[in-house]
């Protein structure tokens, strides 16, 4: 039994402590925004915060988040800077297959929030080059990103 | 999923209860069937199959595509609503039912199928003409009960409108009052508005799933869910081809949650109440396997050497694809030839969504949940596999997490079918892992490409002779059409032809067969053809003495179309001009899908590695129905194919995948992104494909880049680890 603060709740996962995170929100708590790429943390599908910095839930063992705050994409979508990146994300029409968003858009929160100051189109793609988007939308994401961070400044 | 229009108006079933439908015949031919439509319900109106519309005047309108990120879920509704004359705020969309009859794609012989970059251009006419249709049986509707003539009533917005009489209803009150009695007149091609009177295609329609995929709410086959569902999770043969010969099962069937391990003919899965229960079972189990399969002989390295050899050898005859003129007597008479040989490996789809399916069997009946770019296929399957028949089976197709043409097989159906049938009544959904998905990527051919060109004594192409070796893909997927087509793979061979004007041209297939399937992937064919086309076109400028694009524009001089891009391209990246040292351009052209696309690329070398700083493309691909989602598409696809010349391979020894996950295998990262422009031209002419249409011409444009800047001549893919 793993007791963590999901999306603002109190929970526990009744779950082998090895599972990862991932799992423990898909399968358990019905999260399903968070997405399974590739298991080993290469490509940020399934990017979740935890105490509010971008992680990776593939390879998280459950236990791992003992007594944490995780944020999912479901969770993250009511905050105001949430609802800014969302905007964002429509108004610059980034998804296509839109698989990688969430991952995306959980490590676009971590940019914004880390940045020195205003955020060029260079410094949004290294920090975004965790997570692999493979319909080729990186641009946009880029120009999404640099929007949001203006309209919460 | 029934459809709407059916399930609240029951014109399919009771007496009397016919429908009007633009339907496909046997041979996949337009076939507009005229009937009349039920009155035991007012409320709604269904003119057509595709529409239904309500009394407050919303419309819905299905989208019979797998949406996979090309947008046609939304541009395909567009195109009906533009001859509908339909108010664009007022319409909703859902993905059509699997009913091939109703919603197949003519240019897939009337199957429920996506890709080949067909969608738009398959289902163009039958919008337009299902939207003439459903707008002239609204007038007609009007005009009966204003009791005036129906050449008098003018449809515009979702309103009908009589001037003379200043009377006016919307399409929701002609809906409501649609008896039985309306007349839904044959329509025909010659009665649609020209391009000039467009008010919805070639508008920037904001994509329908932007929103649910911009916030976490879109549904994928990975989170379809059913009460009672079951997962599954498959451990398959190293090796493609061979069985499981023992299988110790203890230790997966100790773990808690393990319901049920079961045998298939290529691999062994296990059951469990939740796939991370399901996968950790799964890498328990201890198999043994056969050790009889031919792929077991394959090596891509060996297989390659072996491709150019056989490339190599002009004389021998090849399977014809494409033919002008006589070559031979051209090559033969040509002052002096050049040849080259161009080989590309193995690449991998990786759609970021892995392959998965659920699927429940019901007595006779089986129901599947599925990301898949075919129902007709997942059914075939079904049929095939399972035994099932057609009518009893049913495909709901969710959104996919990418496609590339991986998700147009069915494997993963195959094995939903399996175990729904080795579980009846409980729901199971079956998720393959990422190391699974390389195991069995079914990856793009290996090829070797050689091809001689003949030159004039004034340095004119004359002949052009391009042989490509590689396994087949229809010759495997669909042998029967593969053989009637006089062994033409389509796939295999798309883009090796040109509409460059060269008297003599031989376009040759050499079929393989060593075991391994090799199928679909983004642009296929013409992601090898073109590279090698094109950059062996820069190789024939070079050694004329002629610049790039002024041969390109010399060799489409009968061309506009061709000419427009070219000419359009080099303004935007202003080909003249001198680049900043260690910089250079690089030119490519591609007529693949009847789209026109020119691209220009700006590259520099970084430790022996090209670095693309941009990329401009000029498109034209005839009537343009949404521009912003065309540009997104040259982009994504151009990005595709940057990030294959770049790093992508997958090699085989012994038969089996060598990568297995993404710190092995490298995709384009955002910080590897060019700047991307692109300039999409509408003309009036029949829309070409798009999804694809970015990716043939990056790699011979950054070859010809490199060519400059280092006086090599790339000839592989992807590029060398160091030029």
């Amino acid at each position: 039994m793993v007791n963590f603060s999901l999306n603002g709740k109190s929970v526990s996962a009744d779950v082998a402590d090895d599972t990862p995170l991932l799992w423990v929100l898909r399968e358990q708590f019905d999260l399903t925004g968070t997405k399974f790429g590739c298991g080993m943390a290469q490509c940020g599908a399934c990017t979740v915060h935890i105490d509010g910095q971008p992680m990776r839930s593939c390879v998280m063992p459950v236990s791992a988040v003992k007594d944490k705050v995780v944020t999912t994409i479901e969770g993250f979508m009511e905050t105001e800077q949430g609802k800014a990146i969302e905007q964002a994300w429509v108004e610059a029409q980034v998804a296509q297959c839109g698989y990688c968003q969430s991952g995306q858009i959980m490590s676009a929160a971590g940019v914004i929030k880390n940045a020195k100051g205003p955020l060029t189109r260079e410094e949004v793609l290294d920090g975004m080059s965790g997570n692999l988007c493979r319909c080729g939308t990186y641009n946009q994401i880029a120009s999404a990103v640099v929007n949001a961070q203006k309209a919460l400044s | 999923m029934e459809l709407k229009s059916v399930s609240r108006r029951s014109f399919l079933v009771g007496s009397g209860a016919t429908m009007v439908g633009v339907m496909l015949g046997s041979h996949g031919l337009l076939n507009v069937v005229q009937a009349a439509q039920d009155s035991t319900n007012g409320d709604t109106f269904s003119p057509v199959a595709w529409v239904v519309i309500s009394p407050d005047n919303k419309t819905l309108i299905y989208s019979p595509a797998s949406e996979m990120g090309q947008g046609t879920m939304t541009s395909i509704p567009a195109i009906l609503a533009e001859d509908m004359e339909l108010d664009w705020s007022t319409v909703s969309i859902e993905k059509s039912p699997s009913n091939a009859k109703l919603f197949g794609n003519p240019r897939f012989g009337g199957g429920l199928v996506t890709g080949s970059s067909r969608t738009v251009v398959g289902y163009y006419e039958v919008m337009r003409l299902a939207g003439l249709q459903a707008k002239l049986a609204l007038i007609n509707v009007a005009a009966k009960a204003w009791s005036v003539p129906a050449n008098e009533v003018v449809a515009e917005n979702s309103v009908l409108r009589h001037a003379a009489s200043k009377r006016q209803m919307t399409y929701g009150e002609a809906a409501a009052q649609a008896g039985d009695s309306v007349q839904v007149p044959a329509v025909d091609k010659n009665m649609l508005k020209p391009m000039s009177e467009f008010r919805i295609i070639g508008k920037n329609q904001p994509r329908v799933d932007v929103p649910a995929k911009s916030s976490g709410k879109a549904d994928f086959g990975i989170d379809a869910k059913v009460p009672g569902m079951v997962w599954a999770a498959v451990m398959r043969t190293p090796v493609q081809g061979e069985k499981p010969e023992k299988v110790d099962d203890t230790k997966a069937k100790a773990v808690k949650g393990v319901q049920k391990v079961v045998t298939l003919p290529y691999g062994v899965a296990v059951v469990a109440d939740t796939f991370a229960t399901a996968k950790k079972a799964r890498d328990l189990l201890q198999v043994t396997w056969s050790e009889t399969s031919k792929t077991r002989s394959y090596d891509s390295d060996v297989a390659l050497q072996e491709f150019v050899a056989r490339a190599e050898k002009v004389g021998e005859a090849g399977d014809v694809w494409h033919k002008e003129g006589d070559v031979a007597a051209e090559l033969k008479g040509a002052a002096r030839t050049l040849s080259a040989t161009f080989t590309s490996q193995h690449v991998a789809q990786c759609t970021m969504e892995p392959m998965n399916c659920m699927a429940m069997v019901n007595g006779d009946k089986i129901t599947f949940w599925v990301p898949s770019q075919s129902a007709s296929i997942v059914t075939g399957t079904a049929a095939a596999v399972g035994g099932f028949k057609p009518e009893n089976i049913q495909v709901n197709i969710t959104y996919l997490g990418g496609g590339y043409g991986r998700r147009v097989e069915a494997d993963y159906a195959a094995d939903a079918v399996f175990l729904a049938k080795a579980m009846p009544g409980i729901p199971v959904h079956v998720l393959w892992t990422r190391e699974d998905d390389f195991l069995r990527s079914r990856p793009r051919p290996l090829t070797a490409q050689h091809i001689v060109a003949g030159l004039d004594d004034k340095g004119n192409i004359v002949g052009w002779h391009q042989r490509v070796i590689s396994e087949g893909i229809y010759a495997r997927f669909n042998p029967k059409a593969y053989k009637a087509s006089g062994n033409k793979d389509a796939p295999v061979m798309e883009g090796a032809d040109t509409i460059y004007a060269i008297p003599g041209q031989l376009f040759e297939h050499g079929l393989e067969q060593r075991g391994l399937d090799v199928s679909f992937w983004r642009g296929v064919g013409a992601g090898y053809t073109k590279f090698a086309i094109e950059a062996f076109i820069d190789e024939v400028a070079g050694q004329t003495s002629q610049d790039p694009l002024a041969l390109r524009l010399a060799l489409t001089k009968d061309q506009p179309r061709a000419q427009k891009v070219l000419e359009e391209v080099a303004a935007m990246a202003e080909w003249k001009k001198p680049r900043p040292e260690g910089r250079a351009l690089g030119l490519a052209f591609s007529d693949t899908w009847t789209s026109f696309v020119a691209m220009v690329v700006e590259v520099s070398m970084n430790e022996g590695k090209p670095v693309v700083h941009h990329i401009w493309a000029a498109v034209d691909c005839g009537h343009a129905v949404s521009p912003r989602n065309i540009a997104s598409q040259i982009e994504g696809s151009a990005l595709f194919g940057l990030s294959a010349l770049l790093d992508e391979k997958l090699v085989y020894k012994g038969g089996q995948a060598q990568q297995t996950n993404f710190h092995q295998y490298n995709l384009l990262r955002a910080n590897q992104t060019p700047l991307v422009d692109v300039k999409v031209i509408p003309t009036d002419n029949a829309p070409g494909g798009i999804g694809e249409a970015g990716l043939p011409p990056v790699a011979p444009a950054v070859a010809n880049a490199v060519a400059k800047l280092t006086g090599k001549r790339v000839r592989t893919l992807p590029f060398p680890k160091e030029i």
